[in-house]
């Protein structure tokens, strides 16, 4: 596939969204500290909200739920693209044959090897 | 308004570039050796036989490192062979690196376009005139991707294919980096986007290959990619030990922190 890379506006260092520019580390520190903070919040009720107990059950774990999903995101697309990877028998032989051919030639126009 | 220009002036230039009629292209190929005796002739002559069957101006600049094995006595009969107008010579006196490598080679390319590989036969040469014709969707960077399409690899055992797979799972949700192969080598460029790419790298080895195309995509340069295969080494040993993997990971969380 083709790719065209986003415009993202002027050109400096990481990738910027306004006027700010990021790097993927900072991206990713502030997208946890979003994250965690709502988290925090709903499972402490820091904001005075009381949400009912089967809501507040399924998110106290949830952080842990969810790295071990991304751990097993991981491992099955990683699993999955090994046992894809595509093994190029064809470009070997052609690759062996055009080596033959290319020394063949290269001895006939002089190539002391 | 100011920054509108800014993000305008890359397109302006490509329109200008895209008025250039096909047979005025030129493409350097740089190949940067360093003990590749055996190999060095046969990719050249696979670069001439693809170049000359598709009619296309060209010329091969080879950067020898001084070569204790004689590369540079190989390199020198086959500018006698096919004429010092196609391969230039350009030798340094010791091991340099790659991104000096590059600039030396572009101060003395003469072609609009440059692409860059590995003098190893390591990738399987004829996806060469894929590349050109294909992709040219005017794009500023075609890099060839062994994860894509029917791209692939030949001679690796299973440890290799999971440690490749598994770093470059790794890249791209670290780095989102908007092509599919990073550490591959086999590239070509504008020749201005090289310049402009090599002036803002700072790493060094593969991951500097890696920052090229991270860079080229913040500075919004367009990337069209191409399945190229990757045969294993015919002559000579491939390296892919812990070392390199540590070297591998270092470069990539500096990338992460700092673009």
């Amino acid at each position: 596939g083709d790719f065209r890379t986003p415009t993202s506006g002027p050109r400096g260092e990481g990738e910027t969204w306004g006027r700010v520019t990021m790097t993927k580390l900072a991206q990713w520190l502030w997208g946890l500290a979003i994250l965690g903070s709502t988290w925090v919040a709903l499972t402490t009720g820091a904001l005075g909200l009381e949400l009912p107990l089967s809501c507040q059950e399924v998110l106290w774990p949830l952080p842990a739920y969810l790295l071990v999903s991304a751990g097993c995101y991981a491992l099955g697309t990683v699993g999955y693209r090994v046992a894809t990877f595509h093994d190029c028998e064809d470009a070997a032989r052609e690759l062996q044959s055009q080596i033959q051919e290319a020394r063949a030639d290269l001895a006939r126009r002089g190539l002391r090897f | 308004m100011a920054s509108l220009e800014v993000s305008r002036s890359p397109r302006r230039s490509r329109r200008e570039l895209e008025v250039r009629s096909p047979r005025q292209n030129k493409y350097s190929v740089l190949l940067p050796t360093y003990n590749e005796r055996e190999n060095l002739p046969l990719i050249v002559w696979l670069l001439v036989k693809s170049f000359s069957e598709s009619g296309i101006n060209y010329e091969i600049i080879i950067i020898d490192d001084g070569s204790p094995d004689g590369t540079r006595d190989v390199a020198e009969q086959l500018e006698k062979i096919y004429g010092s107008d196609r391969i230039l010579l350009r030798p340094r006196e010791k091991k340099l690196g790659l991104g000096t490598a590059y600039i030396h080679g572009m101060k003395h390319a003469t072609g609009n376009y440059i692409i860059i590989m590995d003098a190893d036969l390591s990738h399987h040469v004829s996806a060469n005139l894929f590349y050109r014709k294909q992709k040219e969707g005017n794009f500023d960077i075609v890099s060839g991707t062994r994860y894509k399409g029917n791209g692939g690899v030949y001679g690796w055992d299973l440890k290799r294919k999971i440690i490749s797979r598994g770093a470059n799972f790794l890249t791209q949700i670290l780095l989102r980096p908007g092509a599919s192969d990073l550490t591959g080598s086999f590239r070509l460029y504008r020749k201005e986007v090289l310049e402009k790419l090599i002036e803002k790298c700072v790493s060094k080895g593969y991951v500097f290959q890696m920052e090229m195309i991270v860079r080229a995509r913040q500075l919004n340069y367009t990337i069209g990619e191409v399945p190229i295969s990757f045969v294993d080494r015919v002559y000579g040993e491939s390296k892919l030990g812990g070392n390199e993997i540590v070297s591998f990971l270092k470069g990539l969380l500096t990338l992460f922190a700092t673009t």
